[in-house]
């Protein structure tokens, strides 16, 4: 046995080279924010703003991992927010018009999501349309499907104190946002060493310990902190466990089961992973009914924060941020390279630049032209970083 | 003992395979020459259950076989490398070699060490099996590529061009990995172009020609003009 391939530690350092720069551009981007609109509003930074902003991450949040799941397959989805407008539309009539029990309702709006997933997969792998235009088609018949269902009033309420509309406004009490966290920081820390147990065992190259600890006190840190300033305001939102919930359990899902890595399989090479016995229209199908399900769980949790569907529901930028958030966290266009946690780092940056200009109050004009220029710079990195100088 | 024996392929007008026959044994490396268009990859093909021949049969160890795709000649323990290597390049080595064969929920160390203790067997070189084959070299990828054939325990294994797109001394690693896989006593067919290559490297040497078999050689024995005759049919 040769040398070279048993004898080789830690990895950490060695990302910038791999040519996967992972998420160190958006940790950067998110740091430089923090610091230019806290010096330009004292505001910003403070645990009512900071607690809103935790509060509007989730909706679009939820719709750019749908995003992602396509987007790691090479394809798009541009139905993602029709799908999550219209699934709330759907939820929304059943509980108040036919008076169906909330949780019935929300499953019934998931399962929409699904089946036009399912469609929009069928269409793509059956009828072999691009998925481009599979999912502008989407973009339209959804919106309009969306019109005709509320083309009595345009607008439907919710209760306010109906169960849909309390989902954003509960707030986690301090004691157990801290049980979260304390169980969060010791249960990925006890992971992570019994799996530095069993790789030693198995004589393979182990993480130093004094790394796993300095994860897991920078995860410490990072969620205490996060727990510290929003419970100096409402708490810990509930609509912000839902959505890191969602990140935590697809990035699960996506590294450590067959079907995650079939993803990321089809998405490097479809011929190969096809050669290699995997069903690759299967995978196909299954990552567009996720997508367009996570679609449609975004689009309950928007429609919880603002308690109504109307006519705007899902429209306007919905689609455009999402697809943008999983673009600057990190998820490339071109397929197979990307992971959940973009979902979330890459709705904090838009979201921060929102809430950010917004406490400035400078016009949407501006707003929208300086997301742009995160997003096109985010779509630079990516592409340098895949065709840079590698091996 | 793997042969092929008056194996007979027609496309259309062109007659790509003429009874072309080849024996393929255990520890041996045969290599399978010819000129553009002699019938070596409709050979290969038709072995590896890609095409289907019109006639002629093959044979396991004396008994005749069915090989109705790709499927059949694995169970029958042949496994084949294609000259894309069909490497998923965003996934890494251990991603590479077990696609297909997860389990549900990947096992992460048990496949890991598995590559680690295949990697080390064949003697290959690659500093960190966990960076994605992108940023492996030619010759390193074609090992891994090598290597992921050899998971399933084949009897043969068929490489085609596994050189052509190598430098020098990646060939010189490639040529090399060959040589283990004889010392295993797996039976290899090699197609190749390079008359260096198939000199460093093979037992012995079958040629195609238009179809049909225009000789085999003992590598050792046989001059290079025979060889590159029986290429052109200028001897004939």
């Amino acid at each position: 046995m040769n040398p070279d391939t048993t004898l080789r530690t830690p990895y950490p350092m060695k990302v910038l080279k791999r040519g996967d720069i992972g998420a160190w551009p958006v940790v950067g981007a998110l740091v430089a924010i923090a610091i230019i609109f806290s010096t330009l509003n004292d505001r910003f930074l403070s645990a009512q703003n900071l607690t809103t902003l935790a509060l509007q991450m989730a909706a679009t949040g939820t719709i750019a991992l749908g995003i992602i799941m396509v987007l790691l397959l090479g394809e798009i989805d541009l139905s993602a927010g029709s799908v999550s407008g219209l699934c709330a539309t759907v939820m929304t009539i059943v509980n108040v018009k036919q008076g169906w029990h909330p949780l019935a309702s929300i499953g019934l709006a998931l399962a929409a999501g699904a089946a036009i997933g399912l469609l929009h997969g069928f269409m793509l792998t059956r009828l072999r349309m691009p998925s481009f235009v599979v999912t502008l088609a989407g973009l339209m018949g959804w919106q309009g499907l969306l019109l005709y269902l509320l083309r009595e009033g345009g607008t439907i309420n919710l209760p306010f104190t109906g169960f849909i509309s309390k989902l954003s406004d509960t707030w986690l009490p301090g004691w157990l946002s801290w049980l979260v966290v304390a169980g969060l920081v010791l249960g990925s820390g006890g992971v992570s060493l019994l799996n530095r147990v069993h790789r030693s065992r198995a004589g393979l190259p182990v993480t130093p310990v004094w790394w796993l600890g300095a994860r897991s006190a920078g995860l410490a840190v990072l969620l205490g902190a996060g727990v510290l300033i929003m419970s100096a305001d409402r708490g810990v939102p509930l609509l912000l466990v839902i959505f890191a919930t969602l990140v935590v359990g697809f990035d699960l899902l996506l590294r450590h089961t067959a079907f995650g890595r079939h993803v990321y399989a089809v998405g490097g090479n479809a011929e190969a992973a096809r050669r290699a016995g995997i069903n690759v229209t299967r995978i196909r199908i299954l990552a567009f009914m996720l997508g367009s399900t996570l679609a449609a769980a975004g689009g309950i949790l928007a429609a919880s924060r603002l308690s109504a569907v109307n006519q705007q529901s899902g429209g306007s930028d919905v689609l455009l941020m999402a697809i943008a958030a999983a673009v600057i966290g990190g998820t490339s266009l071109f397929g197979g390279r990307g992971r959940a946690y973009a979902a979330l780092l890459g709705v904090l940056v838009i979201q921060s630049i929102t809430s950010g200009m917004f406490l400035l109050s400078v016009d949407s004009s501006v707003r929208l032209m300086v997301t742009a220029a995160v997003l096109a710079l985010a779509v630079a990195i990516d592409s340098l970083a895949r065709k840079g100088p590698i091996r | 003992m793997i042969s092929a024996s008056g194996i007979t392929k027609r496309y259309g007008a062109v007659q790509a395979l003429d009874g072309a026959s080849l024996d393929l044994r255990p520890g041996e490396v045969v290599a399978l020459m010819g000129d553009n268009g002699a019938g070596k990859s409709t050979l290969v093909k038709a072995i590896s259950g890609v095409v289907i021949p019109d006639a002629g049969t093959i044979a396991v160890d004396g008994a005749p076989v069915r090989i109705g795709g790709p499927r059949d000649a694995q169970a029958l323990g042949i496994a084949t490398v294609y000259q894309d290597l069909a490497l998923c390049e965003n996934l890494d080595v251990v991603g590479n070699l077990f696609l297909g064969a997860e389990d549900r929920f990947l096992r992460h160390i048990r496949m890991e060490r598995a590559t680690r203790d295949l990697l080390g067997q064949l003697d290959v070189r690659i500093r960190d099996i966990r960076v994605p084959v992108a940023m492996l070299s030619g010759g390193q990828r074609q090992s891994v590529a090598i290597a992921r054939a050899l998971l399933g325990s084949p009897r043969l294994v068929i490489l085609d061009e596994p050189t052509a797109a190598l430098g020098v001394e990646q060939t010189a690693q490639v040529l090399a990995l060959i040589g283990r896989l004889r010392e295993r006593g797996l039976a290899v067919l090699v197609v190749s172009h390079n008359l260096a290559d198939v000199r460093a490297v093979s037992d012995r040497v079958a040629v195609l020609r238009l179809g049909r078999n225009a000789g085999v050689f003992g590598t050792a024995t046989a001059a290079q003009e025979e060889i590159v005759a029986a290429i052109t049919g200028a001897g004939a």
